[in-house]
């Protein structure tokens, strides 16, 4: 189909069409990117780092939940674990509450809460956040099972 | 091919050839539908993390392919009617769009109740579910304005123009989980990578989405008969048909 061949009136619309269309994308795309934070729904830990985050106010702040560093009390429902991004930026959570099912070492979390001065998260809140990958458990089981192999010689 | 667009482009023949397809595609939606909830929700694995919950996966990811590829459908239809002034295609936008509609709603709600045992939340305003919700408003909008000022042509052509600018939401709902730090995970399924998930997943999965879209264009066409007839009724093959 060449704009050529087309009736000079339908021609015009669909000109006129494709112009709105392009110039209230372009629009958008500034009003995106002039809220890109606003957007975003938690702060990373390196933001938190970087000292990005109001002190005392109520945000969200997340990352994954490191490896061996969850701190259960035995007395109440408090805990204790660190989130980072897997590339070295990390921040202490305290949390006392339920947590969700799929709170776990080495997946995410997003955390709704005020940060202390000294750079501890006090959340009152706590989502899980998990990856795009599905298996089966015993697909996951046989996983593990390989992964345990290769560390041991 | 211009021949075969202006054919189909006519009530008149395409209301007495769109008519064998409805009884084919009532029995495929039936038999693929059926088919891909036994095997999603009987056979196919717990998952490894969500447990039986991910099957609410079988529902809310083809609900949630089918409401953005109906919302596409839907902007072609009114751009066709915009440009070509095709009564046809403008009657299929008003037909289609109640439809986007619930699907919409049915992949918002189910990922809500997934979000409930998974992440501990029924909504978050993340970039992913608010784009979605957006989704939502522009079909009701649509749906709004072409019911507007009686059923007008200049209603069909408003609700055809925000059908079209609306379409610059479907690229924003696609890549929000990779543009934005959002409590949506990104997409299981890319063009170049293999899927996030084995076979005894995504092969029922996948006869979910083709069974939704066989029960998508069944019901759109459903639709877009009746309104044919009702917008024709004064039409001779019409009064000839109701006469038989």
């Amino acid at each position: 189909m060449k704009l050529g061949v087309m009736k000079p009136q339908r021609r015009n619309r669909l000109l006129l069409v494709l112009a709105l269309v392009c110039g209230l994308g372009l629009a958008v795309t500034f009003v995106l990117k002039a809220l890109n934070s606003n957007i975003n729904l938690f702060y990373t830990p390196v933001q938190v780092l970087a000292g990005e985050v109001p002190l005392g106010a109520r945000v969200r702040a997340g990352g994954m939940v490191e490896v061996g560093s969850i701190r259960r009390s035995d007395a109440s429902l408090e805990v204790a674990f660190t989130v980072s991004d897997l590339a070295g930026a990390a921040f202490e959570i305290r949390y006392t509450g339920i947590l969700p099912d799929l709170f776990r070492e080495g997946q995410g979390v997003v955390a709704t809460g005020t940060l202390s001065k000294d750079g501890v998260f006090f959340a009152e809140e706590i989502l899980a956040k998990h990856d795009e990958k599905y298996m089966p458990p015993e697909v996951a089981m046989a996983l593990d099972a390989t992964r345990q192999d290769a560390l041991q010689p | 091919m211009w021949r075969w667009f202006h054919q189909w482009g006519s009530p008149k023949f395409f209301y007495h050839r769109s008519g064998a397809l409805i009884p084919v595609l009532a029995l495929a939606s039936g038999l693929i539908l059926g088919a891909g909830v036994f095997w999603g929700l009987l056979i196919a694995p717990a998952d490894y993390q969500q447990g039986e919950s991910v099957r609410i996966m079988y529902v809310h990811v083809p609900a949630a392919i089918l409401a953005q590829s109906s919302y596409a459908m839907m902007a072609v239809m009114a751009l066709i009617s915009l440009i070509w002034r095709l009564k046809i295609a403008d009657a299929a936008v008003q037909a289609v769009a109640p439809i986007g509609a619930c699907i919409t709603l049915l992949a918002l709600a189910t990922g809500s109740l997934w979000g409930k045992p998974m992440w501990g939340t029924y909504w978050v305003w993340d970039a992913r579910l608010t784009s979605t919700l957006i989704l939502f408003f522009l079909f009701a909008g649509v749906l709004a304005l072409r019911n507007a000022a009686g059923q007008s042509q200049t209603a069909g052509r408003a609700a055809s123009v925000l059908a079209v600018i609306g379409l610059i939401n479907l690229p924003i709902i696609k890549y929000s989980v990779d543009w934005w730090f959002t409590l949506h995970q990104p997409a299981s399924f890319t063009l170049t990578e293999a899927p996030a998930m084995p076979f005894s997943m995504w092969g029922p999965l996948l006869v979910m989405v083709v069974g939704f879209y066989c029960w998508f264009f069944l019901t759109w066409l459903i639709r877009l008969r009746h309104e044919i007839v009702r917008r024709e009724v004064r039409s001779d093959w019409v009064q000839q048909m109701m006469k038989q």
